[in-house]
């Protein structure tokens, strides 16, 4: 187990420094930082000076490491627009962005999960096909236009719930700040949550309910039926369990996209999180921000899909068997 | 004696979108208690589905059109669903074909067994773990106590149809279905199994009904047999006189196609043709176009169990000599 965590680890070294390889890319080919810091006007000199100053005129690969040096201390540099540590300004923005990726995740497998068993047991019942229709148009709908539409019903007709930002926000320890704890930042959650949500949603119910077919066929449940165990214990313990592996690979790949790309919900919704200061440092080539960007999302990736790895050994005994024993 | 199951004049019909199919046509055969009563016949002769059918498992579409089923004269072929599951493990246990898919890969068989025993029997964590471990005991696993922890991967074919076994008996039913139960084993592990099964039912009074297409193990094992041909009993009796005065000319001819040791022969004994597909039923006995028997009567009207010698045959002229040997 130990052994295996370790590995992956070393694995996702080599993944992080590609990705640092691009991000550091983006320094050299969009825009150039030294016109920018300087401004209109400047002599020969004081370019030579600072070209000097910031490294550039070493080789490629000393930029390289000094940049992949320094992003290991958390140090991106400073945002050109807001001037600015962007570590910093990473740190501000994260919790939003994680507490709408997280909830909207939590909504959705909630109700996901269930609705994908209850489909996939009874495929021919009528609310099953109604279900199935919904979904469909859940999956096909673009979100920023069921957020649109959430804002239009729950905001302007009924007047409900706020349309943007995150309502007021309560500090927990140095850095993090939640809106989960005001009756306020509720609120504001409600909409792009689901927005995220039904998404996600219709996405896993589908795949359960595809799994929960292919499950309900094998012999392992005819024998549960045949030995007169309860249909819940069979429906959600012995067949729910079998179709995990799948889900989990997807929740985890989604979650991550959540985190890292929740651009038109948080634009749509003007929620603080880290895809409002993406887009925001895209329109003006905040090289730094989009820059460490990447490498977070990069960290996210590698992050959530050990996580996934480790579960994996938590629902599947057979995993625990190859890594130590090499098969039966 | 009375029996312990009586299947009567049952048919299981699957509807399709070209008409219905029936599968099973008017079987009758009933199992007393503490008896093996083997079921054989060619694939698609119905005998699994007749299995299926008594532990009311049919897939959909498949259903019961017409016949009883009675477990100790109670029908229970109409018994609303939450009953049927609490009769089966319970009364009635089932042993699948192929022990490497009947477990669940994902939980301990320890953790398998005390929930089929906690279903159905009122016992505490403690008493079931314990009774867990006895059944294993008596299914020949070693060091069974420390097995309970291992899941099915951790075991080889023989062991874990071991294990099948003892999740079929473990709430000790008065009948248990055998579906095949070696087939999928390696031939030096089958007879072991075959032993195991008929040991342990013997010791607790267990009926079964060993649904299998191998001679071998009928005439081993069951104490009467019923013979399957084209969703019909073609021939019902003890297992002994099926064997040597076969009544019904398609059970003289499956006997006769089994090789015999102690005789060389170039090529076996075969009968022609092949079973009809169940939208293709031929009018009178479904076996009159492979007969060599066959009179106007066979083409024009389906026989029905009667007495024949030892045994019952559904037959209008019966087989009277004895097969040699």
């Amino acid at each position: 187990m130990a052994s295996y965590i370790g590995s992956r680890l070393l694995q996702a070294i080599p993944v992080l420094a590609l990705i640092g390889l691009l991000s550091f890319a983006l320094f050299a080919y969009v825009g150039d930082p030294v016109t920018i810091m300087l401004g209109q006007d400047y002599t020969d000199a004081q370019r030579i000076a600072l070209v000097h100053t910031l490294g550039l005129d070493r080789p490629f690969y000393i930029q390289y490491l000094r940049f992949l040096w320094a992003a290991l201390h958390g140090n991106f540099g400073n945002s050109y627009r807001i001037a600015e540590p962007v570590s910093t300004l990473i740190a501000q923005r994260a919790p939003a962005t994680l507490e709408l990726a997280l909830t909207g995740t939590f909504i959705s497998v909630l109700i996901g999960i269930p609705m994908g068993v209850i489909t996939g047991i009874w495929p021919r019942a009528a609310f099953s096909r109604v279900f199935m229709v919904i979904s469909l148009i859940g999956v096909s709908l673009p979100v920023f236009l069921t957020g649109i539409l959430l804002i239009l019903l729950f905001s302007v007709v009924l007047g409900w719930l706020p349309s943007f930002g995150r309502g007021s926000v309560v500090h927990i320890g140095a850095w993090w700040t939640t809106g989960l704890l005001t009756v306020s930042g509720l609120k504001s959650l409600i909409l792009p949550a689901t927005t995220l949500a039904l998404f996600q949603m219709t996405l896993i119910v589908r795949l359960v309910r595809a799994e929960m077919l292919e499950v309900l066929r094998t012999d392992y449940i005819k024998f549960a039926r045949a030995r007169g165990l309860k249909t819940r214990a069979i429906n959600f313990g012995h067949a729910l369990k079998n179709t995990l592996v799948p889900v989990i690979t997807i929740i985890g790949l989604q979650l991550g996209g959540l985190v890292a790309f929740t651009l038109v919900t948080e634009t749509v919704f003007q929620w603080p999180g880290l895809g409002l200061l993406f887009v925001q440092s895209v329109a003006v080539a905040d090289i730094p921000v989009m820059s460490a960007y990447l490498m977070m999302v990069g960290v996210v990736f590698v992050t959530i899909n050990l996580i996934v790895d480790l579960l994996y050994f938590a629902v599947d005994p057979r995993l625990r068997v190859r890594r130590s024993g090499g098969g039966r | 004696m009375a029996a312990l199951l009586e299947v009567d004049r049952l048919c299981v019909e699957f509807p399709t979108r070209r008409g219905v199919l029936r599968a099973l046509d008017h079987v009758s055969l009933s199992i007393a208690a503490g008896e093996v009563l083997g079921v054989v016949g060619e694939s698609g002769a119905g005998k699994s589905l007749t299995g299926a059918a008594i532990i009311g498992l049919l897939e959909p579409p498949g259903r019961i059109a017409k016949g009883e089923i009675r477990l100790e004269g109670r029908r229970i072929d109409n018994l609303p669903p939450s009953e049927m599951r609490r009769l089966r493990g319970r009364r009635i246990g089932a042993i699948f074909q192929d022990p490497l898919t009947t477990l669940n890969p994902l939980y301990t068989i320890g953790r398998q067994l005390v929930e089929t025993i906690q279903t159905h029997l009122p016992l505490s964590d403690a008493d079931a773990r314990a009774r867990a471990v006895s059944w294993l005991e008596q299914v020949g696993i070693p060091g069974a106590a420390d097995r309970l922890f291992s899941y099915p991967h951790e075991f080889s074919g023989g062991m874990r149809q071991r294990v099948v076994i003892a999740l079929a008996l473990c709430a000790e039913p008065q009948l248990v279905i055998a579906d095949e139960p070696t087939t999928a084993l390696d031939v030096s592990v089958q007879a072991q199994i075959i032993a195991l099964l008929k040991r342990l039912t013997r010791e607790h009074g267990t009926s079964v009904m060993l649904v299998t297409h191998d001679m071998g193990v009928i005439a081993e094992t069951a104490d009467r047999v019923a013979v399957m041909y084209a969703g019909r009993v073609a021939e019902l009796g003890p297992v002994a006189s099926v064997i040597q005065e076969p009544a019904h000319p398609y059970t003289a001819g499956l006997m006769a196609s089994i090789p015999a040791l102690d005789r060389r022969v170039t090529r076996l004994a075969q009968i022609d043709g092949s079973m009809p597909r169940l939208n293709a039923m031929p009018p009178g006995c479904a076996f009159h176009p492979r007969c060599a028997r066959a009179v106007a009567q066979c083409m024009a009207e389906q026989p029905g169990l009667m007495a024949a010698g030892r045994t019952e045959a559904a037959c209008w002229v019966p087989v009277k000599e004895a097969l040699h040997g």
